[in-house]
């Protein structure tokens, strides 16, 4: 063995070497990257799941809510319930006087008057009765709770005044006080009070897009694709509509925004801020990325199989349907998938029309005023109230999660679906 | 009287003697046959007269266009972008090129057998019933079993899966999933079996079963077979046609183009000179 040879397998093995630390390197730094996203995401937006509540003994006065005693439900749903939460409110905290009456009206949720209406028309027979209920308290007072406004900081720099720390600290001794589920943030639409904005409109609004976008973009992507792929004799432009849909997959997806704008409501006159036009430009911005992929899977089913399936007397569209388009499937179903991936968190082009509204009711139909998730998120960033920081974070980890969940049925499907031979 | 027939060409050197025209046998003809990829002629002018109930193997060099003329006998050509077949072909008399003729009838009578085993990711049973469905030759589903069988049976596989006709037809050996791949083609029922190269990926053993069904199947099918091993042909073929650059060089009873070839090429091919 010459020297040279010993020479040359060093080099080569020290290469080896250095591309495995390269890899490992890259790994890590991907993977370090990836964990301080989930870990601010979740050090941020944990405490949203959670919300502080106080118990309050609300004495239902019949002189206040029914004078007249006929329990008219109209008359029912018309009476100012916060005035009988205040009332409740300082009883518990030791009766009047006890406390500086300032900024009391400040400690309870603007909510709770219709979580109480609602207990007394669901149940007419609790008036004149006394009752312990939980109610939320405002988003200052549950941020407070959290520990987030210190007690250190002059009055005039905090929201919440000393008066107010001193009613929560009655509170918390008399055992009032409790962090529960924030099942709002799921069931609620949003709202201008941070405790009452929840994701449920978000959540509806987008279901309704994705569902509009896939309806259009999976049948008319496949379509598309097999006859590009199966059917369309090869030639110039066969050639240019392959450029063309590859350049429209790196459009960047406000001009697709801009487009639904311009076509969908000012041409066609749809509605704004609507989840149908929100589903027609996100399929229009799915649909190259559906092509691409199906074309790849149907390009990889080798042609012994068409050629199998032809010299049997199978005519193109059975040899396509019966055998290439099953083999393709897994491949197809994932890229569909990734792609509606995309669609759930895109954001840019559903601001262009419209669909970052206030809106604080889950859409009822597809023409209906809708958010979506990522649009909602957008819009609570932009909130400067601390419970908007910290619902933002929320945000973003309810859609991370939708995202993986539909990450995670592309994969079953492949695994399901796929086939060897 | 058997025979094959070539027209008096100048590009080929040798003509069979015997020669008269159509021979009243003739299953399939071909004449004048010319196929061009896209501007390059592959075949320039092929003669050739299948004959009922014959084993007829292509010989030649690689690239001779052996295999494309056995594409054009079931028109397999036309799934090739930009191939284009001049000339005329017939089976049993009738153009296969005719625009009027279904192609879907012709493919079910001139079956095929490709180089690689090519089963359908599906059953061993789905595999076989697949043409029988797609022609539908069977009423109900007993009938279909029975083609099966009886499919498989001729392809000399029953007795190797009727146990596990519910397992994938790609979990089979190289050698099975040939004659499965068989059994697939005569489950329609064709006429003509063309086999292209059918043996090339296969071990010794298998190559020598596959060669033996051929020799059976010889009696109910006609047979054509492209084949670079010379002594394949020998051994499943009565006539022999040498290819050589597109040309059809010479063509004869099997023993004769092998003992004493007329034409310099075909020698030269058989002496192992070149290809």
């Amino acid at each position: 063995m010459s020297p040279d040879f010993g020479r040359h397998l060093r080099k080569r093995r020290a290469a080896e070497r250095r591309f495995r630390w390269y890899g490992i390197a890259a790994i890590t730094i991907a993977l370090g990257v990836l964990a301080t996203l989930f870990f601010t995401l979740i050090r941020e937006g944990y405490t949203a799941f959670v919300q502080t509540e106080i118990a309050l003994d609300v004495h239902l006065d019949a002189e206040i809510i029914d004078p007249d005693g006929v329990r008219d439900p109209e008359k029912l749903s018309r009476v100012r319930y916060n005035r009988i939460v205040e009332a409740a409110l300082i009883d518990a905290v030791g009766g009047p006087g006890a406390v500086d009456p300032a900024g009391l009206d400040e400690i309870v949720s603007s909510g709770a008057q219709f979580i109480l209406r609602d207990i007394v028309l669901a149940d007419p027979g609790l008036i004149g009765q006394t009752v312990r209920v939980w109610l939320p308290t405002s988003s200052n007072v549950d941020q407070a709770n959290k520990g987030y406004v210190s007690r250190d900081l002059p009055q005039s720099q905090r929201r919440i005044t000393n008066a107010q720390f001193d009613v929560l600290d009655r509170l918390e001794a008399g055992g009032r006080m409790q962090l529960v589920f924030n099942s709002a943030l799921f069931v609620n639409a949003d709202s201008r009070q941070p405790e009452l904005a929840g994701l449920w409109g978000a959540i509806v609004g987008s279901f309704y897009t994705l569902v509009v976008c896939f309806l259009l973009a999976f049948p008319i992507g496949i379509g598309a694709a097999i006859y590009l792929e199966e059917f369309a004799r090869k030639g110039r432009l066969t050639d240019l509509i392959e450029v063309n849909i590859n350049n429209l997959a790196a459009v960047p997806s406000i001009v697709f925004g801009l487009l639904g704008l311009a076509v969908f409501i000012q041409a066609f006159g749809l509605p704004r801020s609507a989840s149908l036009v929100g589903g027609f430009v996100l399929a229009l911005m799915t649909l190259p990325t559906i092509i691409i992929a199906t074309r790849a899977s149907l390009k990889a089913v080798p042609s012994s199989i068409r050629d199998a399936a032809t010299a049997l007397g199978a005519s193109k569209l059975q040899a396509t349907f019966h055998h290439v388009l099953p083999l393709a499937l897994p491949g197809i179903l994932t890229g569909s998938i990734i792609g509606m991936a995309q669609a759930l968190g895109e954001t840019a082009p559903l601001l262009m029309i419209g669909m970052n509204a206030f809106i604080t009711e889950a859409p009822g139909g597809l023409t209906e005023g809708a958010t979506a998730l990522p649009s909602q998120i957008y819009l609570w960033a932009d909130s400067s109230e601390r419970g908007f920081v910290e619902r933002t974070s929320a945000g973003i980890l309810v859609l991370l999660a939708f995202l993986l969940v539909m990450n995670g049925i592309a994969i079953y499907l492949r695994k399901r679906f796929e086939r060897r031979w | 009287m058997k025979m094959t027939t070539m027209k008096a060409e100048s590009r080929v050197n040798v003509v069979d003697a015997t020669a008269t025209g159509i021979a009243p046998e003739a299953k399939m003809t071909a004449r004048e046959v010319r196929v061009c990829y896209g501007e390059a002629e592959a075949l320039h002018g092929i003669d050739l007269d299948i004959c009922v109930g014959e084993g007829l193997s292509l010989i030649g060099p690689s690239g001779c266009g052996k295999s494309t003329f056995l594409r054009c006998l079931n028109r397999m050509n036309d799934t090739i972008e930009g191939c284009r077949v001049i000339g005329s072909i017939t089976l049993d008399g009738e153009d296969i090129y005719d625009p009027r003729l279904d192609v879907v009838q012709l493919r079910a009578r001139v079956g095929m057998v490709f180089q690689k085993p090519n089963p359908f990711p599906k059953s061993i049973f789905d595999n076989v019933a697949y043409g029988p469905r797609l022609h539908g030759l069977a009423a109900n589903r007993h009938e279909l079993a029975n083609i099966v069988e009886r499919s498989l049976k001729r392809a000399g596989l029953w007795e190797e899966v009727k146990d596990r006709l519910a397992q994938p037809g790609t979990g089979l050996s190289g050698g099975q999933q040939q004659r499965l791949c068989i059994a697939r083609a005569l489950a329609v029922d064709p006429e003509v079996v063309l086999m292209d190269e059918p043996c090339s990926s296969l071990d010794p053993i298998a190559t020598a079963r596959i060669e033996e069904l051929i020799d059976e199947l010889r009696e109910s099918y006609t047979i054509v077979i492209v084949t670079h091993n010379m002594q394949q042909a020998a051994r499943v073929s009565q006539k022999t046609a040498f290819f050589h650059l597109g040309d059809l060089i010479e063509v004869g009873d099997t023993e004769q183009v092998f003992t004493s070839p007329r034409a310099q090429r075909t020698r030269d091919y058989i002496t192992g000179r070149f290809g």
